[in-house]
């Protein structure tokens, strides 16, 4: 694809390190075009993720089944390695593609599921309702979504979710430095 | 102002989760992309990375037995037959700075936070197209410049010691791995 025979790398050698630096091998698929131009790739995206949004709630509602699927196995077998993995990759999904799906309120609630799953010290020990009550509330965000009112009421919740989660976990990691300097960071992401 | 001739650029794209890959393909595709491979495990994408020599690696971090930040690593191999210079912007739902540390340790060359944006993929991708950094290798790591500043005025520990001793021209070792597919 983007290809330059005649490119060569270039290697300077220093006492501790190597900086190499080639030519640019995707400088041709740059194009200058004039400011005026009315091509807008990212206007483009936008619409097509826009024509997807139909199947959204879908998608939401079988990463939901997923999540609680993975929470049935914890009650079922207890916090092993693949149940815990499971429940975790199940949260960080929904973490991560809940607003994109129109579910704000259900990420913030899966993160901080996530950082439960992370951070607590011994999940054995961690209360069985805290877990329950996210895997709950997630579920809930996602099932009543179409209501009027249930925005502001899922934005609370989790937010509530999380003030509780924080403080648990501020509590067990009081010894643990680390952990809690992770749990005290603020995230990279920005506010909505 | 540039554009990106997409439709010139191979895509490698590497996510457990279906749901994210139909978003991400929709993504490059609007943005004029034709050629999109799709993996779901870190193993698979780095035999599709062997086999299609993709211009940019779009991965996951979290995955099953082999996550995204090993396949950074397995990607960044100096010695590796394949190219171990293509751009990895990693989209992960991870959103802690130590995270990016650790990625940006990886040989990643951009990380970009879900929830995804159009806006901010393009802008990730527009990046390593258009300012590609020079590559550090040491003892203990191999990737992109991870310094962002230019500025010469760290005195610190980490500071990168050494005059300049030589200077050796070689053949692009990408050139090396697309003729050796």
């Amino acid at each position: 694809m983007a290809k330059d025979k005649s490119s060569t790398v270039q290697i300077q050698t220093y006492a501790d390190h190597h900086v190499i630096t080639q030519p640019n091998p995707l400088r041709k698929v740059l194009r200058r075009v004039a400011e005026k131009d009315l091509d807008d790739p990212v206007a483009r995206a936008e619409k097509a993720l826009a024509g997807l949004s139909g199947e959204f709630k879908n998608w939401m509602a079988a990463e939901a089944d997923r999540l609680a699927a993975a929470h049935a196995a914890v009650l079922r077998d207890g916090f092993t390695k693949a149940t815990r993995e499971e429940l975790f990759r199940a949260a960080h999904d929904i973490k991560g593609d809940a607003a994109t799906f129109g579910f704000p309120s259900a990420g913030a609630t899966a993160e901080s599921l996530c950082r439960i799953i992370e951070h607590a010290p011994d999940l054995d020990k961690v209360p069985s309702d805290l877990i329950a009550h996210h895997i709950n509330a997630i579920q809930a965000i996602v099932r009543e979504r179409t209501k009027l009112d249930t925005a502001s009421m899922a934005s609370e919740l989790s937010r509530q979710l999380r003030g509780v989660a924080d403080e648990y976990l501020a509590d067990v990691n009081r010894d643990r430095p680390e952990h809690l300097e992770a749990i005290l960071a603020p995230s990279i992401v920005p506010a909505e | 102002m540039f554009r990106i001739d997409f439709n010139k650029l191979r895509f490698l794209v590497c996510d457990d989760n279906p749901h994210m890959r139909r978003i991400l393909r929709t993504l490059l595709h609007s943005f004029g992309a034709r050629e999109v491979y799709e993996s779901e495990d870190g193993a698979t994408a780095l035999e599709m990375y062997s086999h299609y020599v993709p211009d940019i690696v779009i991965t996951d971090w979290s995955m099953p037995i082999f996550d995204g930040l090993e396949l950074a690593q397995m990607i960044r191999q100096p010695e590796s037959k394949g190219n171990p210079f293509a751009p990895i912007i990693m989209l992960t739902g991870h959103s802690e700075k130590r995270r990016v540390t650790v990625a940006r340790d990886a040989g990643v060359t951009e990380f970009l936070a879900k929830p995804i944006s159009a806006k901010g993929l393009y802008q990730r991708i527009l990046n390593v197209v258009a300012n590609p950094r020079p590559f550090i290798k040491t003892k203990t790591y191999f990737g992109p410049d991870r310094r962002r500043n230019t500025a010469n005025a760290y005195i610190g520990p980490e500071r990168r010691i050494g005059g300049e001793v030589e200077v050796l021209q070689q053949p692009s070792l990408l050139d090396k791995a697309r003729t050796s597919v």
